[in-house]
């Protein structure tokens, strides 16, 4: 039983990183209807960015809250930058082209990401910074809870709520709501759709920031590929939850983070990444628009 | 397009002269620019022609591939004359497992649209690469050695080189896979592919199933991609399921995407500037000293998306320009 707790909490806190990722492929399809193959890739510069941003500092053997926040921010800036980049100069010109030939172009700036970042950091593995002390917090019932998987929670949590009011609750959001529900109408409402484009790769960009520093913070070992695995375990989850929903987007990867962390802890590590393809599979064939997604019919 | 046998008579009797011509190294190149052919073209069946966006093409050539190396063990070829023959038993094999993992893998999957199939085809060529990864009698993670290939044989007083029916074979099914999928979408099945790939719901509403048809374009793809793999494990002499990753699929896309989808003579093309080029850029990499060649592709990639979206040839054929030529001159 604490044994299931316990894998429990690995599963939730595994789960919210993956969501943080999920949330970025989800707001994008549901804006453009693309799959941003890249995305991944920008988490992976994130964990780079906080890498050296700790190392300028000087704070990489320094754990603490202050650095976790200077991580985090370092991190959601880069990718924000690098998101909105990415937007700029390689999916705004193909606006009205084919969707087939903006999906190669997502994968030709994800193939591009990955082999500059062999090129530029190197193919071996870096060690991430210690950001937090890995220490038992409190143990409640025989369940230890520590503070990374905690300090986990507590900032996906925090994440979520910001997330959640920019956009039920701001002018902004009701924009991206409109231009995901009808982008033409939503232009005819005097919205700039370029903008609100924009911002949301910004938002989604900076959400997988901070996954790719709670990542790091979590198992500290980073290289230039570390974004295509977990990257394609958030789109599956995000495709799990129902693409282009939000709520779907985090209960999917919770689904996949508990499912993943049972896996391990009950049957064998090896079968970890089969899982996942397992999953979409499954959820392709029998419900193809996802837990929470509404199966539209294509109109002509 | 009118003699398919005169055309391989021609390029085989090329072969002679390449053989008596080139060192080793050009030769080994040209087998590989022929197996990226077989393999850009049969990708453009599905993709170019048909409209599915495949992402698991090196699964397909790998399954091929190692069926074929396999079989190659179970009946052990006869040096001699009858050598070609035997390659092309073991080439057909292959290409039928592979087209049996292409049925297995496409009849559930090729339902879906675009961006999924994409991911779904990715995934399942992930597994199959898994599959190899962990089957210990074809080598696992060690690959798989040793693999029979052509030999040098002598006819009277004449020695036919190694590469010469290595060449001959290849180039064998560079022209069958052309003839055949040239032939194919000139016909009413060739119709129904285009016609899914142009509009689906109206294709559909014209009476073609349009699940069944993808799953044709799928299996024929994928026995092609297994062909390609048979002469690339009897080529290469050795396997390993680190050869078919996921860059091997991209390649694939690659070609495809810069000859054209929907040209068959810009996927040959492009299959063979795709090739040489990374030899051609090998000074680039010893003066800079790092593997500048992926990141040069994935940005010719971008840009050809944005600036040429069609690709070299778009969806025409070499002798359309060439027609179009003519009449203009005359």
């Amino acid at each position: 039983m604490q044994d299931f707790i316990q894998h429990l909490i690995n599963g939730i806190s595994l789960g919210s990183i993956y969501a943080l990722i999920a949330l970025g492929y989800t707001m994008v399809f549901g804006i453009l209807q693309l799959i941003n193959f890249a995305h991944s890739d920008v988490y992976m510069i994130g964990a780079f960015a906080a890498y050296y941003a700790a190392r300028t500092l000087g704070i990489d053997k320094n754990p603490g809250v202050s650095t976790l926040v200077i991580l985090l921010i370092a991190a959601m800036a880069a990718c924000s930058l690098l998101g909105f980049t990415i937007e700029r100069l390689a999916y705004r010109p193909l606006r009205k082209a084919p969707k087939l030939n903006i999906l190669i172009t997502a994968i030709g700036v994800s193939l591009f990401l990955q082999y500059s970042g062999q090129v530029v950091f190197g193919a071996d593995p870096k060690v991430f910074p210690a950001v937090l002390e890995d220490s038992v917090l409190f143990t409640l019932l025989g369940v230890e809870f520590k503070s990374l998987d905690l300090a986990v929670l507590f900032v996906t949590l925090v994440m979520m709520v910001l997330l959640h009011l920019l956009i039920y609750h701001t002018k902004l959001g009701r924009a991206m709501r409109a231009v995901s529900t009808n982008m033409n109408v939503a232009a005819m409402m005097g919205v700039n759709t370029d903008r609100i484009i924009s911002f949301t790769f910004v938002v989604g960009s900076a959400l997988a920031g901070v996954g790719s520093v709670l990542v790091g913070m979590k198992y500290p070992k980073i290289d230039p590929l570390m974004g295509m695995m977990i990257g394609l375990k958030a789109f599956v989850a995000a495709v799990l939850g129902g693409i282009g929903n939000i709520a779907g987007a985090v209960l999917g990867a919770l689904i996949m983070g508990l499912s993943e962390e049972m896996v391990v802890g009950y049957l064998s590590s090896t079968y970890r990444d089969a899982l996942a393809f397992g999953i979409l599979i499954v959820i392709l064939i029998f419900r193809p628009a996802g837990l929470l997604g509404k199966g539209g019919v294509e109109k002509v | 397009m009118k003699k398919p046998l005169l055309a391989l008579i021609g390029l085989i009797f090329v072969g002679f002269l390449i053989d008596l011509s080139f060192d080793a190294f050009i030769q080994l190149t040209l087998i590989y620019v022929l197996i990226n052919m077989i393999l850009a073209m049969s990708l453009n069946l599905v993709s170019g022609f048909t409209g599915q966006f495949s992402l698991g093409h090196a699964g397909f050539m790998a399954a091929g591939a190692y069926a074929s190396a396999f079989l190659s063990t179970i009946f052990p070829m006869n040096p001699g004359p009858m050598q070609f023959v035997y390659f092309l038993f073991y080439a057909i094999a292959g290409g039928a497992v592979a087209g049996l993992a292409g049925y297995l893998v496409g009849l559930p999957t090729l339902r879906l649209r675009g961006d999924y199939l994409a991911i779904v085809t990715l995934g399942f060529g992930e597994i199959i690469r898994v599959i190899l990864l962990n089957t210990k009698t074809v080598g696992g993670a060690r690959g798989m050695y040793g693999i029979t290939g052509p030999t040098d044989f002598t006819l009277g007083s004449w020695t036919i080189s190694k590469f010469l029916i290595g060449y001959a074979h290849a180039i064998f099914w560079v022209v069958a896979c052309f003839v055949v999928i040239w032939r194919i979408i000139r016909s009413h099945h060739g119709r129904a592919f285009l016609s899914v790939r142009e509009d689906e719901i109206a294709a559909e509403a014209m009476g073609i199933h349009t699940t069944q048809t993808k799953v044709r374009a799928f299996v024929l793809s994928s026995f092609f991609a297994g062909v390609a793999g048979s002469i690339f494990a009897h080529y290469a002499n050795y396997l390993n399921p680190a050869s078919f990753s996921f860059n091997r699929s991209v390649d694939a896309v690659i070609m495809v995407v810069l000859g054209g989808m929907g040209s068959l003579s810009g996927s040959l093309m492009a299959a063979t500037i795709i090739t040489i080029l990374p030899e051609a850029l090998r000074p680039l990499q010893e003066i800079t000293g790092v593997d500048l060649r992926m990141v040069i592709y994935s940005l010719a990639l971008i840009l050809l998306m944005i600036l040429r979206p069609k690709g070299l040839m778009g969806t025409k054929e070499v002798n359309e320009f060439w027609r179009k030529y003519v009449r203009k001159t005359s």
